[in-house]
């Protein structure tokens, strides 16, 4: 690092994580930049998560306004429509952020983020999605990867009493500890559209079936023409049928999708608030970890079902890529 | 999970959350949006400007207010229909006695502390209202530990979730819990090796001796005490003397404890024979006395600042906490905040105890430990370091606490469910009910891990009624250490009351009157086998909690200790261990006490319930793993032992697990999966 130091400000408020990833990696968050879209309640989650960690900027983007589905789960929004009244989800979040810490600035940026060139994902070093098409992941996701930096590209999607991150971090390389020494590490990640274009067939066998069951509602709601989460008890029979022609095509055993999980996902509109404290705090501490390059990433899917309890971490790429040790010996502090 | 029958359950629950910081925080927050209507709050704390990076829902405009007040006002702003009752006291307090807590469906612990943590267990136990316990790094218990140790540290931290329910699952103090390190007296006062020696010393010995209560014993002097010095001289050395100024006072404080105190100790060859021989320091080796002067210009303008804004550093202008000062600063930022302590904060001087917030006495803590450590060949150490070890600070980050509190909801909200289920489904079996160990390796697949609850462990002291034993010398220990030390300390206890039989030995409450408040009193300053009637080997002395409802036995055992203060020196005491006596290391109280902690760290002689729960996990290794090379099984037995009563022969286990390489932690994880589903299949 270029050896700025942090300032006792700083070091007072943030004295308890310092403890925990070091001032180094402190000040690598405090010159990070995030981008979150779709404002619902796994992403408020994290934002809360993200601001209080002490990052340099967020800048939020949500055009809706505000209405009672969009506060159910997200605290950032009071119920008062003194406050809520004519102003678009991300502007009521941003005022709200703002106070969690003084220190972080938090903006909002109007517009589709399909339709934004490179040069406004520039200025990002993370960028997180929700509730997005297929297409509009991929297509962010592209984006990013065009670009001449690594910008660190997430998804996270929360149905009923599950939850869904994806990470892509192209080529991450960071540093962790063992036993006595700290290692240095690589990985490479797959993008969305390799992620989910790897056959089924190729598969663990153990594999979530919350991942083959979010892969078929994301497809019925790509091929009806819904967006996300529009979508009801009534279209169960359309998904159960696309699952058994989805299934057929990828020769995987049909009961490897249970009906009452696809059921589940599809009556569970409105999020589950416990589920999103957990998905939001998994994801900061992510980004945590990709930015300040301390620590094993997830790679690449992570599911939680509250059915279960599990928490459980799925690596979908095409490529045998493991954890590469690259150089040992640096020893720590 | 989102259906009528739960919603139902969480609007009609009244609930009760101990404890608003990190977990309070983000639990309240949670259960608010939620659903769950009628939430009391307990917590005892006041707003730190270091609580802001994690508990979002105070500001830097609360500091100082209650914390349990401050977050019902910020949750009533997002939901204002909800009833939120504070209370701002300890959660120990008369109060909160069994009928309080029986008016709750579900409590739920946020808690920092084992002893609140212990108080609350019982509690919930008499009132019989199920407990959803949790916690992060550092207070897990020993189980837990030994698993999140097969984990190499990273950045992210781990918690668990823990549901306790009166006679179907194991209560929070089944299971041993690590007890705080202490160290022994001696090196302490005279052979310190870690940094960590160095800071008890300025901590629990230099800075209560100087700004403590001056009747506390205080074994600073152990050294200069002996032989030549009477112990009246001694204890003059640390008042100041009429004619002297804070400057010339500070310096002779200085050559006393880090020039005299180390010449004395270096006077005794025999210590020195195999250590290292410290190198006294005298303040003139870095002060003129005129640089001293220059120093004690204090403004003495700003005698109304609040005790924060004191600061040593600030006079001297040191700015980075994170930097290690040299001997010459430690020696400045000592006799300055020595200085600064006598001329800003003289009405607290008498009554100070080491604050991690109280910024002076941190800075008079890390530069008195520093000049020690420097004195002894011990790396030095910067205030920011020095201030983590000194106020056992645990690391805490917002995540960790947000994914805590999320799981502490789902298993509340299970709890409520089987409640109203009951009866149109028959009884639910509790393996529903789990604990769940937060996780963070990638390459074990899982991050959040559910683990079935355990059974109550039958030889429990606080869910069950066997008897504990206690070693003590009843010649020599009085009743008061035995309920400092024993019914307080160990047993947790906060109104005791102890008998003979049917003789009343010492209670605690309001409504006793004069005489016995007196007899009581002098009961305390009697050795054991004095007492009016009299505690031999052979004993029985029932102890009971009127508050917290908790009676149990404790066995006497009469053992011999040897009273290390009257012997020369501590090499002398170390010649004579292979007698029956104490190990002073392992037991600086110089009393056992045994029972629901019987196991030594030896692999495979656990209580009744680990040797189950070991058998079990044995036999699904061999199930389950046949393919896998050898040695797997004893590791895995290894891992199970939950009643180790002696942290460090475990801490051998688990390095030598962290030597193997990945695949074979992945088995380990896939064993206690199986634990699981061999419970279920038992069931």
């Amino acid at each position: 690092m270029d050896g700025e130091e942090l300032t006792e400000q700083e070091t007072a408020l943030y004295d308890r994580q310092i403890r925990v990833w070091g001032a180094d990696a402190q000040r690598r968050l405090s010159k990070s930049h995030i981008l979150v879209y779709g404002m619902k309640g796994a992403v408020a989650e994290f934002c809360k998560n993200i601001v209080l960690a002490g990052v340099g900027s967020l800048t939020l983007v949500d055009d809706r306004l505000v209405t009672e589905e969009a506060f159910s789960a997200n605290f950032l929004i009071p119920p008062n429509e003194n406050v809520y009244s004519g102003k678009t989800i991300a502007e009521v979040c941003c005022n709200s952020l703002k106070e969690f810490n003084p220190m972080v600035r938090v903006l909002v940026e109007k517009g589709d983020l399909s339709s934004f060139g490179g040069e406004f994902y520039d200025k990002f070093d993370v960028v997180v999605v929700s509730c997005c098409s297929v297409a509009k992941k991929n297509l962010i996701n592209e984006k990013c990867r065009k670009l001449s930096k690594r910008v660190a590209f997430y998804t996270v999607d929360c149905r009923d009493s599950c939850g869904e991150i994806f990470v892509d971090l192209q080529n991450h390389k960071y540093s962790k500890q063992k036993l006595e020494e700290t290692v240095e590490c690589q990985l490479q990640y797959p993008s969305f559209e390799e992620a989910i274009s790897v056959p089924w067939k190729v598969l663990p066998r153990k594999t979530s079936k919350l991942y083959f069951a979010m892969r078929v509602i994301e497809q019925f709601e790509e091929a009806e023409g819904r967006g996300v989460g529009e979508i009801s008890v009534p279209d169960l029979p359309g998904v159960l049928k696309l699952k058994k022609e989805i299934c057929e095509a990828n020769s995987l055993n049909a009961s490897r999708i249970p009906d009452t999980l696809l059921e589940r996902l599809i009556m569970g509109a409105r999020e589950f608030p416990p589920v999103c404290a957990i998905i939001g705090g998994i994801l900061g501490q992510e980004v945590i970890k990709a930015l300040s390059g301390k620590g094993d990433p997830l790679k690449n899917f992570f599911f939680f079902d509250v059915m279960d309890g599990k928490g459980i971490v799925e690596d979908i790429s095409n490529t045998e890529t493991g954890r590469v040790a690259v150089s040992r010996g640096l020893t720590l502090e | 999970m989102a259906s009528e029958g739960h919603l139902s359950a969480i609007k009609g629950a009244k609930v009760l959350m101990v404890g608003a910081g990190g977990i309070g925080c983000e639990l309240l927050k949670t259960l608010a949006l939620s659903g769950f209507q009628d939430i009391h709050i307990i917590d005892m704390d006041t707003i730190e400007v270091s609580n802001l990076n994690r508990q979002f829902l105070f500001r830097q405009s609360h500091v100082g207010q209650s914390k349990a007040k401050v977050a019902r006002d910020a949750v009533l702003n997002f939901r204002p229909g909800m009833s939120i009752t504070p209370h701002h006291a300890n959660v120990k307090d008369p109060e909160f006695n069994v009928e309080f807590f029986k008016q709750f469906n579900v409590v739920l612990n946020g808690l920092d502390n084992l002893d609140a943590r212990r108080h609350v267990n019982r509690l919930c136990l008499a009132a019989d209202v199920p407990l959803v316990e949790s916690g992060t790094t550092g207070f897990l218990g020993q189980v837990i530990k030994m698993i999140f140790s097969l984990w190499q540290q990273s950045i992210s931290l781990k918690g668990q979730v823990t549901v306790h329910i009166k006679g179907k699952t194991e209560c929070y103090e089944c299971q041993p819990k690590p007890a705080p390190k202490t160290y022994p007296v001696c090196t302490i006062t005279s052979t310190p090796s870690k940094f960590v020696h160095c800071i008890v010393w300025a901590k629990d010995l230099l800075f209560a001796k100087l700004f403590g209560d001056k009747n506390q014993e205080n074994d600073l002097n152990v050294r200069s005490s002996d032989a030549t010095n009477s112990s009246e001289q001694a204890k003059d050395v640390f008042e100041r003397r009429k004619d002297e100024d804070f400057g010339q006072y500070g310096r002779r404080i200085y050559d006393h404890v880090f020039g005299y105190n180390i010449e004395l100790a270096l006077s005794n060859e025999e210590t020195w024979n195999k250590r290292k021989r410290p190198r006294p320091i005298y303040s003139k080796d870095f002060l003129s006395e005129e640089l001293n002067h220059q120093n004690g210009n204090v403004d003495n303008s700003c005698l109304t600042d609040a005790f924060s804004s004191v600061s040593a550093m600030a006079s001297l202008g040191l700015k980075n906490p994170q930097d290690k000062w040299s001997l010459l600063e430690s020696t400045r930022v000592f006799l300055e905040a020595l200085k600064q302590f006598f001329l800003k904060r003289e009405k607290e001087i008498g009554n100070l105890s080491f604050d991690k917030d109280d910024q002076l006495a941190v800075e008079f803590v890390t530069a008195a430990a520093n000049i020690r450590a420097a004195s002894f060949g011990i790396p030095l150490h910067s205030l920011f370091e020095a201030k983590g070890i000194a106020g056992n600070i645990v690391h805490a980050v917002a995540t960790t606490n947000a994914i805590i509190a999320g799981l502490i909801v789902i298993e509340a909200i299970k709890v409520l469910q089987k409640d109203t289920d009951n009866y149109r489904c028959g009884s639910i079996p509790f393996y529903l009910f789990r604990m769940t160990y937060c996780l963070e390796h990638v390459s074990r697949k899982m991050l959040l891990m559910p683990v079935e609850p355990y059974e109550p462990n039958k030889a429990c002291y606080v869910c069950s009624e066997t008897p504990l034993l206690l070693e003590i010398n009843t010649y020599r220990s009085k009743l008061r250490d035995f309920v400092e030390k024993i019914v307080k300390a160990k047993l947790g206890m906060n109104f005791p009351l102890i008998m003979h039989g049917s003789n009343l030995l010492y209670e605690v409450g309001d409504d006793l009157d004069d005489d016995m408040v007196a007899n009581y009193a002098a009961n305390l300053e009697k050795v054991l086998s004095e007492l009016p009637s009299p505690v031999n080997s052979g004993t029985m002395l029932t102890v009971e909690d009127l508050q917290q409802e908790l009676v149990c036995s404790i066995n006497i055992k009469h053992r011999m200790l040897l009273n290390f203060h009257s012997f020369q020196g501590w090499e002398n005491v170390h010649s004579l261990t292979n007698l029956d006596e104490f190990d002073e290391e392992k037991e600086p109280d110089g009393m056992v006490l045994t029972g629901w902690t019987q196991a030594p760290a030896v692999v495979g002689n656990g209580g009744s319930t680990s040797n189950a729960r070991q058998a079990e996990a044995e036999k699904d290794t061999e199930v389950d793993e046949i393919s896998e090379p050898s040695g797997k099984k004893r590791k895995l037995s290894e891992v199970d032992i939950p009643n180790a009563a002696d942290g460090t022969g475990n801490h051998k286990e688990v390095k030598e697990l962290d030597d193997d390489d990945d695949d074979d932690d992945l088995v380990m994880l896939d064993d206690l999966d199986s634990v699981t589903n061999k419970k279920k299949r038992l069931q």
